[in-house]
Order: structure tokens, then C-alpha cells, then sequence
């Protein structure tokens, strides 16, 4: 019964993708890497819902849209925790973790202010030298950064 | 075509090493044969530098090439605000090799990777100075006959010094012992100590710029301390006299220390230590010509023998 009550909270989809499981404090970034804001489709975006798992959470659903592998994987060093639910004819068929890939491009922005990086146009590349917790290394100065150093682009 | 740039000196094997050692070797006998000719050259110094840009310069013109380029942003476009993107990919239609130095850390590698012809890194900002690594390898292989088993010693600022950092990569190849002297705010970083327990490279740290320290080295390699650098001056007037050389401390020391520094020196190294023969700074900088016309032809894939 309980679990009915929360999927209520946000619409029914009837096809499409829902992202579960987003920390309410990066929901809008992934909103950002997603690029959502320029879909067409509609979407429906929860946040601050509570969850036993990682406290509060946002949740996306976006109707007719199924994203690849690797756009989808740009969020796991925000939510890694994150549940992708494809949804077709209301029921889900698939469900799916995020992984964090070996290399990053274009989602880290390097903390350090005389990066090439941040002083030309051009796009971000981070090595993923550690997993948990996540550290990264900045291709080009070759900054490490993790924790809240770590900011998307 | 992309050949092979030369960004950092970790770009390069143990192998490659030893074989840049070789050729430098080989350019020092002869340093004038014209393996450029026909070539051009760009010198981009984003961030002037005349002492490395001289030498360069010179390497290109003992090797017969042609030099095009600028000593100063000033005086480029780049100063009108042009990417460095576009200024990379103009001068590469002209030249067979651009070799740069620049204000910002990680230019070259992404020079590197917009350019069709290859890059040298000339320094880029805090990061990277390979063709100084080279030298200063250089330098230890000449004077000691080997790079294997010696005890280098750095002096100073370890924390800002980009030129010790890349030593201390550079020679993890060669099964060194490292002693650190500095003051605790330019303490060698943590993640260089990590590379060495890493690749089972005994360190000593010391705060203490003793004799006993001296007495033991193979290789003195000495840092300027800059007051800029630290964020208590209190802490720089307390330790500003600390690392400093002077001829007296070298009485004990062993008959093949060589003292390094890679210039320009301020007051870390005593005048009376010049005429010392274990004094080995203007040397070392003599050799950065052969390191450099070594890297050049490697680079160039040109042998010159
Ligand atoms: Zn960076």
C-alpha cells in the first residue's frame, strides 16, 4: 500500500525513462548533464521526496525518450546511487545502475584557475583514478580533485 | 600527420631515456650538423623566457633549421584575445615543429592535441618542463657516470618546484634514495611521497639543511625559496637564511657530489661556492643545448648519427 502512495507522487508514465533515486541536492545538475532542458518531450521532475536509501531524493520522468548507455552514465559521479527504470506500457521492463566511467569528458569543471582548461573554449577531460570514494585527475594540469572539489561543468 | 610531441617527461620510457642520454652525449662531441635543413621551426613563448628560449633557439640553429616566432604574448594575437586553439592551428600549417612555452598548466598537452605538428613544452606554467628534466638527467648521468643507485638530495622549495617533481619522476627509473630538506610550509607533497613508496623509492625528510645531509649526497639539487610563496612571513623570515649554500658546508662532502640548480639562482647558493669544482649550475645549463637538440631529433624522428 505504501509503496503504491509514493509512485503517486509523481505522475504515471506510460513509456519512457524514470531516473530514481537522484540526491535531492544534484537534482538539477543532473537536469543540466541531461541536457532536459532543451527536450520537447514531457517531463516530470520530483524532488525532495524521501527515500530509506540516501535520505531525500529527486526523481525525472521523461515520457518517450530512452537514453544510451553513456549519455545516462554522465550522472553517476552526481548520483551514483541512481535507478533507471524503462518504462513501456506503464510497467517497467528494465531497470539499470549507472556506472562511472574511466574517463570523463565535458562533466567536471578543474578547480584550478590556471587550467588551460578553464581559459580557453573547449571541453573538460577528467581521469576517474579512484572509485569510492571518487577522485578524479584533470587531463590537462593534471589537478586531483574529490569530494566537494568535484563541481560539473 | 601527428608525430610524437614531448608534453611531459613522463611521456617517455625508461628506454627513451637512456637513448636522449646517448644522443645528447653525441651532441655534445659534435653539436653543429645540419639534420634541419630545409625545416622551420616556431618558438611560441606565450610566457617569456629568454634563458630557455635562447637555448632552444640556439639548438634549432646549430641543427640548421629556421626559427619563426614570438618572445612575449604581448606582441601577439593572443593578446588580442585569439585562443590559443587558433594560434596553434595557424602556425602549424607553417612549420615541422612548434615548441611552447605558456603561462597556463596543461597548454601544451592541448596544443598537442589541436596541432598536426608536433609540440614541444617549453614549461607550462607550475606543471611541466621536460626539456629541464632532460638536462638535469643529463647532467647527473655526465658527472656520475650513471643514473642507477645515487643519492640525490633536494634543497628548498619542494612544494612550488615543478623542476624536482619531474626529477623525482624522471629518476624513479633508476633506483634513487631521496632526501628532502625544506621548511615544513614547502614540504615535498604528499602524493610525491606516495609515488615513491609506490614504486619502493626510499625518501628522508629533514627540516635541517646539515652537513650530515651533505655528506651523503651524490647530487645536491638546489631550489630557490621564494617569499611569495609562503602565506606566513613570519615563517619566511625564520627560515629565508636556512637553505642556503655556502662553500664551508661542502668540506666532509664526497669527492663526486655535484651541486645542481636550475637557475636563475637568487641567494640559495653562496658566491663562494662558484668556484668549488663541485659546483656544476652553469654546466648544467651548458647541457641543456645537447638535451635539447637530443629531444629535438627525437621528436622529429631524426637520427643524427
Ligand atoms: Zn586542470
Amino acid at each position: 500500500m505504501n509503496t503504491q502512495k509514493k509512485e503517486l507522487a509523481v505522475a504515471a508514465l506510460e513509456n519512457g525513462t524514470v531516473i530514481d533515486r537522484i540526491p535531492s541536492e544534484h537534482l538539477f545538475k543532473v537536469v543540466a548533464l541531461l541536457d532536459l532542458d532543451k527536450f520537447t518531450n514531457s517531463i516530470t521532475i520530483g524532488n525532495n521526496l524521501s527515500s530509506q536509501k540516501i535520505g531525500k531524493k529527486g526523481i525525472i520522468k521523461v515520457a518517450d525518450y530512452f537514453f544510451k548507455e553513456e549519455e545516462i552514465n554522465k550522472i553517476a559521479l552526481i548520483a551514483p546511487e541512481a535507478k533507471i527504470n524503462i518504462i513501456r506500457d506503464y510497467r517497467v521492463v528494465e531497470k539499470h545502475t549507472v556506472t562511472l566511467d574511466e574517463t570523463l569528458h565535458g562533466i567536471v569543471r578543474c578547480c584550478n584557475p590556471k587550467c588551460i582548461s578553464n581559459n580557453e573554449p573547449m571541453e573538460t577531460v577528467f581521469h576517474v583514478t579512484q572509485k569510492n570514494p571518487v577522485k578524479v585527475t584533470c587531463h590537462y594540469c593534471g589537478h586531483s580533485m574529490q569530494g566537494d572539489d568535484i563541481t560539473v561543468c | 600527420m601527428k608525430r610524437e610531441s614531448l608534453v611531459s617527461i613522463n611521456d617517455f620510457s625508461k628506454e627513451e631515456i637512456i637513448d636522449l642520454l646517448e644522443k645528447a652525449k653525441g651532441f655534445e662531441a659534435n653539436p653543429n650538423r645540419r639534420v634541419l635543413e630545409g625545416k622551420v621551426i616556431a618558438t611560441l613563448f606565450f610566457e617569456p623566457s629568454t634563458r630557455t628560449r635562447l637555448s632552444f633557439e640556439t639548438a634549432v640553429n646549430r641543427l640548421g633549421g629556421r626559427i619563426i616566432g614570438f618572445s612575449d604574448a604581448a606582441t601577439t594575437s593572443s593578446s588580442k584575445g585569439e585562443s590559443l586553439k587558433d594560434t596553434i592551428m595557424m602556425v602549424s600549417n607553417y612549420v615541422d615543429l612548434i615548441i611552447m612555452r605558456h603561462y597556463l598548466e596543461g597548454a601544451a598537452r592541448y596544443a598537442s592535441e589541436v596541432s598536426s605538428v608536433p609540440i614541444i613544452n617549453a614549461g607550462d606554467g607550475a606543471n611541466q618542463h621536460p626539456s629541464q628534466t632532460m638536462l638535469d638527467l643529463y647532467s647527473i648521468y655526465k658527472t656520475q657516470g650513471t643514473l642507477e643507485n645515487l643519492n640525490i638530495t633536494m634543497v628548498g622549495d619542494l612544494k612550488y618546484g615543478r623542476t624536482v617533481h619531474s626529477l623525482l619522476q624522471a629518476m624513479s627509473h633508476f633506483h634513487p634514495t631521496f632526501h628532502f630538506v625544506a621548511p615544513d610550509e614547502l614540504k615535498m607533497p604528499q602524493e610525491y611521497k606516495t609515488f615513491c613508496d609506490e614504486h619502493g623509492i626510499p625518501y628522508y625528510e629533514h627540516t635541517e639543511f646539515s652537513e650530515e645531509v651533505i655528506n651523503e649526497a651524490d647530487i645536491l639539487y638546489m631550489t630557490r625559496v621564494q617569499r611569495e610563496r609562503f602565506t606566513d612571513l613570519m615563517e619566511y623570515e625564520k627560515v629565508k637564511n636556512v637553505y642556503i649554500l655556502h662553500n664551508s658546508m661542502l668540506r666532509n662532502s664526497k669527492p663526486n657530489l655535484r651541486v645542481l640548480h636550475p637557475l636563475p639562482r637568487v641567494n640559495e647558493i653562496a658566491y663562494d661556492v662558484d668556484n668549488n669544482p663541485k659546483a656544476y649550475y652553469f654546466q648544467q645549463a651548458k647541457n641543456g643545448l645537447y638535451a635539447r637538440q637530443a629531444i629535438i631529433c627525437k621528436v622529429l624522428g631524426i637520427d643524427a648519427d
